[in-house]
């Protein structure tokens, strides 16, 4: 399946970058080339196979509900971009 | 006696029984880096300041005569992916260029507590995605036996400050072979802990269901003292394994008999280069001759490793780096060139169509910060996960991973341990194969296997090709054999030399 500009374009946009029309170009290429590779899955059976989400399957790990300190505000700020002290700034939302 | 000839094993006797200071051995480390680090690359922030610093204290405290931790005052470096408190944590990427963490990962803390000196963070693959360390934002990193080749990667730094006498042992992280590939490059050891054997809080994640830090060193002996001082439950961490930590280092000595080695007859075939199968070929008969019993056994679904892995990793990648926002921390884009783009689409009629300001910022900031190989990875995750797309890739792949994890467990009835090359070939040369990244991917082979099970696997070296260049041995083991692991690769190196041969360079 020859994946479209277009369609790579809007993966893009899903994944919140723009690129520019060379790396556009050889992603759309890389991609292609990977996701065609990947499809090697497609001849292994594995209708009755469970999927295999994670190396350690456990479920419910429980903490003990004790409090304690959480990072300062200062320090949560201390790497922003832009921020006021209090939050932090980001360009308007519309 | 020369600092940099001692394994961490012989230095932290030396120091014990005082022959050694901790500061010596801190100025020792520093004199190597500044003597070939401008060759090698290794490190791409040197702490001398607190390594000094740490160094005098311990040995203040050791004079007071104060209770000391089981690593004080062996100098080590670690991966730039492993958060260290108001120091550069870089990822090797430019979104975390001035990024200063403010807090320590749990294994930086651990290390800390054990009186480890923190020398500095090594170079990567940005965010540890790339087999070759060509990948960083920063710089290159050269192969210590041949400074025309790559060490490996996405660890190469750590592996390769330890193979040039910069550090006695180092910490790498492995997703898919990113610790035992750099050690089979470089002529280290390098282990690959069980999922869960060390914590991942304040690992910078990658593929959060694959990463796991592990050590580096010249033998398997310090390579059991370095993963007891990490290794351990942590609260902080809820996929980190409860098992009690082992006394790997008391342990280490002692010979596995009975041992049933079983040879992975799958990673013997095609694209094997000669003199790598030689190596490993008279690695089985070595061990042989330790009354190793050799069996063969099969991994049928192994084949499909990459092709899960390079599903399973990108779709997960893709989420974890959906955090490099330009908000919270890292690199955000020019507000006033971006604002004055958006103008200028809208005088060019963009209009409804037109992107949000923060929208625009999120994909400006994103776009300029991320090399081309992260990208790639985000790109193919946010495919394979995107509407309509999931269950032919991303279930897939998770159906293979247990298809693999179970030809594992099969084989784990029929040996102890499993035994085979870590890589295809020994190192390459820088840039052969960057362009083409299907290649570089398939270089993985050998190793994807142990992170999607979640296994226990570590690379020794086992010999030279014929122009000189390091080959490594993949043992692997069920969870939690780390023991048996390094006991059999101790009985391996009191039985052979090539953990003690060191490039010219160094």
């Amino acid at each position: 399946m020859p994946l479209s500009q277009a369609a790579v374009e809007q993966v893009a946009m899903l994944a919140r970058l723009r690129l520019g029309v060379d790396e556009l170009q050889r992603l759309t290429r890389d991609l292609d080339q990977i996701i065609s590779f990947v499809e090697q899955l497609d001849e292994l059976p594995t209708a009755d196979v469970e999927p295999m989400a994670h190396a350690m399957e456990l479920v419910n790990v429980l903490a003990d509900d004790v409090e304690r300190d959480s990072l300062s505000r200062d320090a949560a700020l201390s790497n922003a971009p832009k921020h006021d002290g209090e939050c932090y700034l980001v360009p308007a939302v519309l | 006696m020369s600092i940099p000839s001692l394994s961490a094993t012989e230095l932290v006797q030396e120091l014990r029984q005082g022959h050694v200071t901790a500061v010596q051995a801190t100025e020792a480390c520093l004199d190597v880096i500044d003597d070939n680090d401008a060759d090698v690359g290794a490190f791409l922030h040197v702490d001398a300041a607190g390594a000094r610093q740490a160094a005098e204290q311990i040995d203040r405290r050791r004079a007071a005569g104060e209770p000391l931790g089981a690593l004080a005052g062996v100098p080590i470096a670690v991966k730039d992916v492993l958060c260290t408190k108001d120091q550069p944590t870089t990822c090797g990427s430019q979104a975390l260029a001035r990024f200063q963490p403010p807090y320590d990962a749990t294994l930086i803390a651990r290390l800390r507590a054990a009186g480890a000196v923190l020398i500095g963070k090594t170079n990567m693959d940005e965010f540890a995605m790339g087999s070759s360390t060509e990948n960083s934002g920063f710089q290159v990193t050269r192969n210590p036996w041949d400074l025309s080749r790559v060490p490996g990667g996405s660890s190469g730094g750590s592996a390769a400050s330890v193979a040039a006498r910069q550090v006695p042992w180092a910490i790498g992280t492995d997703t898919g072979g990113s610790v035992r590939q750099p050690a089979a490059f470089c002529g280290v050891v390098g282990l690959k802990p069980t999922y869960g054997r060390v914590s991942r809080f304040g690992l910078v994640a990658y593929a959060s269901s694959l990463d796991q830090a592990g050590p580096f060193g010249r033998t398997a002996a310090d390579v059991a003292l370095l993963l007891e001082a990490i290794a351990g439950h942590d609260p902080q961490d809820s996929t980190s394994a409860a098992q009690p930590v082992p006394p790997y280092s008391q342990r280490v000595a002692q010979p596995l008999k009975p041992l049933t080695i079983g040879v992975i007859r799958d990673h013997f075939g095609e694209g094997l280069h000669e003199d790598v199968e030689h190596s490993v070929q008279q690695a089985i008969r070595d061990f042989q001759s330790l009354g190793a019993k050799i069996v063969d056994v099969r991994l049928p679904h192994g084949k499909y490793g990459i092709a899960a892995y390079y599903v399973i990793a990108p779709c997960e990648a893709s989420s974890n780096l959906a955090r490099y926002d330009g908000v919270h921390y890292g690199h955000r884009t020019d507000e006033a060139v971006m604002q004055a783009e958006l103008a200028s689409e809208r005088v060019a009629g963009a209009g409804g169509n037109a992107e949000s300001p923060l929208v625009r910022m999120y994909r400006r900031s994103r776009t300029e910060a991320f090399g081309l190989e992260v990208k790639r990875r985000i790109m193919l995750g946010t495919f394979a996960l995107s509407a309509g797309y999931q269950d032919r890739y991303y279930l897939k792949a998770q159906q293979a991973r247990r298809l693999i994890r179970n030809d594992y467990d099969q084989a784990f009835q029929q040996a102890d341990l499993l035994l085979g090359p870590t890589a295809p070939t020994a190192a390459y040369r820088l840039g052969e194969k960057l362009l083409d990244p299907l290649s570089m991917y398939l270089g993985d082979l050998y190793t994807v296997g142990a992170n999607l099970a979640g296994i226990a696997a570590l690379s020794l070296p086992c010999g030279f090709t014929r122009q000189g260049l390091p080959i490594g041995l993949q043992l692997q083991g069920p969870p939690f054999s780390e023991e048996n692991l390094l006991r059999a690769a101790h009985m391996y190196q009191m039985a052979t030399d090539w953990h003690a041969r060191r490039p010219s360079s160094s």
